[in-house]
């Protein structure tokens, strides 16, 4: 068997001597961020049998930090939107949205969420970014598990790299302002 | 039934004491989006309503509006579990519209591949109603039989949940080698893993106290109810549709039908289980009997013609371009054709006006008319015990709202 | 085809002897008797078909409606499927009425689990059942003003507007 390169956590660059290691609040933080996220799912058809698949033994997303699935949003970091959303079930996929506290971020998984998918139709929302911001989208219908997996991965890019102040700036505001969030 | 709680149940409560509690959309336990407002007395369901379509998704609509061969990708997301057997019992309604005569050898492997589908289906669900009891092992462990199912899929059709397996007249192509392979590492593989399940569960203590005598429902009512699949058969009726209209050549397979008696949470998860030992039986017969020949039926009309021909033969290049293009002549009329699928009868009630889309088409989803029994299933017992009749259930949302 | 002759002839006998004029038009089609009734007279029929020594069509495998903006006068029609399960008979019963008229009265009492399917076809199409015990709609939102399956309504949602029609050949 070849070696296997395992990273525990990948350390934030800083100053390191005997005994003490120094480095920027932002960077531990969003460190502490990315590996500890608990992922709210919202699974409503295909996709979500697919998230069951990457849940699983095979697949196993437990390996990236995040097997704490938070079912209540108000635990939740990262809501995983998994699955067509009808026009009925788009009020109760923003209330989702609002309950969760900052810092959230959405990964929009499928072509459905993302856009419609091939159901562009009377009944059907044309992508969740209609009603909330997203931050990743996955495609595929349904995506692979791997595809999960890089999507995840990339959301955790983003809380490692995302400053502590940027839930406060006027671009956040108005970005939430456009949805009519506050 | 009888539950040891019943005397707390007070008829004359005044109706101001009960508790309204919504279970649903989004809730952790109900697996799929399904919204049930129930009335509480404490612990005990007193009334439920179930409110359902937050993912109508306009299939029959959609089906109106696109050409015949363009309704197999639709007809995967109805039930995903299973999705091979919505796709084979589309293109079996479109071949009894047209009267096409479909060789041994693709009815073959049309059975591996629905039978491998209800296992699938079969183990979502069962692994689930382990999950709701408080068995995690069962669904993380078994799961893994999936993946394997998911694999022979990948290499016979490239794709591992919506399959889009088939077309019109037959396979779009005959198995691989590595897929035989797999197949036949597969029958080895499943009988171990779904031995071992059976014996960590079937027998077990917390198990059965949790699920025997929830959620029943007699046989009568579950026929008023429109019940088809394991959920009737749990109830004791024996009904089958690949026993009673046989389809695809199941007249030549020999399996037993599974019955329960009460129609309880543990007879539909233990009809289940019987039934993934039959499908893996008839799998195995058909592995044995597999005849030669040809793998699609000869069908220019339908069958899209191999790439290279349609580069060098005329008339491969005419029949391409017809298809394509929906030009290809449909004759008028009404069909209905049903299939068993993991959860019933599906069935698709097709009228044809001689256009290259279906003038309407229907489907029987049997998700759909069996979920309206819910609440009288639920009435009287606890809450948890909602959930878990739920899950056994196999409700696939979906399918309940198409 | 001589099974389905052995349900279409003594059906389409005991429905005559019964009703009389109510019984519009007998046809096959494919494995299927269809025996087009007619409005007034189709919970009576039902009824009979699933009570009467004989005939016992006790299974109401589904129901669904259908549009026909053409056919003045009775645009849309219902359409019903029976299923015998001890004799593994199948027949499918048609009623036609005008869209300005289209009240019938449920059969929920006969079958329970018609409920749902007689929602779903007044959500799609518009049907209104006298007698149904909880007649609103099941799929689509309740806000909704018009019966999305009927023909002269766009599959499209309408607020789409990446859609450039050259791309699509439209």
């Amino acid at each position: 068997m070849s070696t296997v390169d395992i990273h525990p956590a990948h350390t934030p660059p800083g100053v390191e001597g005997p005994g003490f290691f120094a480095t920027s609040l932002d960077k531990v933080v969003g460190m502490a961020r990315a590996n500890s996220l608990w992922p709210l799912p919202f699974a409503t058809s295909c996709c979500g049998i697919e998230f069951m698949a990457t849940m699983a033994s095979h697949y196993d997303l437990a390996r990236f930090g995040m097997e704490r699935l938070s079912f209540s949003p108000r635990q939740a970091d990262l809501l995983m939107v998994m699955g067509t959303i009808a026009k009925k079930m788009g009020p109760i996929l923003r209330q989702v949205y609002e309950q969760m506290a900052e810092p959230k971020w959405v990964l929009s998984m499928g072509a459905c969420a993302s856009s419609g998918g091939i159901f562009d139709t009377y009944s059907v929302l044309q992508g969740i970014d209609r009603i909330i911001p997203v931050d990743v989208y996955v495609p595929g219908c349904p995506p692979r598990p791997e595809q999960v997996l890089d999507g995840i991965m990339r959301i955790q890019e983003l809380a490692s790299s995302e400053s502590i102040r940027r839930r406060d700036t006027e671009e956040y505001k108005n970005l939430l302002a456009k949805y009519g969030m506050e | 039934m009888s539950l040891p709680f019943q005397n707390i149940l007070n008829p004359s409560a005044p109706e101001k004491e009960y508790s309204t509690l919504n279970l649903g959309p989004t809730h952790p336990a109900t697996h799929g989006i399904f919204q049930n407002v129930l009335k509480m007395d404490g612990e005990i369901i007193m009334d439920a309503e179930a409110t359902i379509g937050y993912i109508h998704r306009a299939f029959e609509k959609i089906a109106e509006r696109r050409p015949y061969y363009q309704i197999t990708p639709l007809t995967d997301r109805m039930n995903y579990c299973s999705s091979p057997i919505n796709n084979m019992g589309w293109h079996m309604t479109v071949e009894k519209l047209i009267g096409a005569e479909i060789p041994k050898r693709a009815q073959y492997l049309r059975v591996i591949i629905m039978e491998l589908a209800r296992i699938s289906d079969h183990i979502i669900c069962d692994t689930i109603i382990g999950q709701d009891t408080g068995a995690t092992t069962g669904f993380l462990y078994f799961f893994q039989m999936r993946e394997k199912i998911y694999e022979i899929y990948e290499e016979i059709c490239g794709s591992r949940l919506t399959t889009n397996i088939g077309r019109i007249g037959g396979m779009e192509r005959d198995f691989s080698d590595v897929a035989w392979k797999k197949l036949d590492q597969f029958i080895i593989d499943f009988p171990i893993f779904l031995a071992e399940f059976q014996k960590l569960i079937e027998r077990n203590r917390i198990f059965m106290d949790r699920t025997i005598g929830v959620g029943p429902i007699t046989g009568k009512r579950a026929l008023a109810y429109g019940f088809t699949g394991p959920n009737l058969r749990a109830a004791g009726i024996d009904y089958d549709v690949r026993v009673m209209n046989p389809y695809s050549s199941y007249e030549d397979f020999d399996f037993t039908i599974p019955i329960g008696t009460n129609g309880d949470t543990y007879d539909r998860f233990m009809v289940r289980m019987e039934e993934m030992w039959q499908s893996l039986s008839i799998i195995k017969q058909a592995l044995k009997k597999m005849p030669p020949g040809p793998f699609h039926a000869d069908l220019p009309d339908f069958y899209l013609p191999d790439k290279e021909d349609v580069y060098n033969k005329m008339e491969a290049l005419i029949y391409h371009f017809k298809i394509v293009m929906g030009e290809t002549e449909i004759p008028k009329g009404e069909v209905y054709h049903a299939v068993e699928a993991g959860n019933g009868e599906l069935g698709f009630y097709l009228v044809s006006d001689g256009g290259r889309t279906p003038y309407r088409l229907h489907f029987r989803r049997p998700c759909f008319i069996y979920y309206q029994a819910y609440p009288e299933m639920v009435k009287g017992g606890m809450l948890s015990d909602a959930i878990l009749t739920l899950s056994s259930m196999n409700v696939i949302a979906g399918e309940l709202d198409a | 085809m001589e099974a389905i002759e052995q349900v279409l002839n003594p059906v389409e006998t005991q429905l005559k002897a019964h009703f009389g004029e109510a019984i519009i038009e007998v046809h096959q089609s494919y494995d299927f008797a269809v025996f087009t009734v007619s409005k007034s007279k189709i919970k009576e029929i039902l009824q009979f078909l699933k009570d009467a020594p004989g005939m016992e069509f006790g299974f109401l495998t589904t129901m669904c409606g259908l549009h026909f903006p053409d056919l003045q006068g009775s645009e849309l029609c219902l359409m019903y499927q029976l299923h015998n399960m001890p004799r593994n008979e199948r027949i499918r019963i048609k009623t036609y009425m005008s869209i300005d008229d289209a009240v019938t009265p449920s059969i929920t009492d006969l079958w329970p689990t018609a409920n749902w399917m007689e929602r779903e076809a007044y959500d799609f199409y518009g049907f209104v059942f006298a007698g149904h015990p909880n007649l609103k709609r099941i799929l689509n939102m309740d806000e909704m003003n018009y019966f999305p399956m009927r023909k002269e309504y766009p599959l499209e949602d309408g607020t789409r507007n990446d859609k450039v029609d050259l791309f699509f050949g439209r």
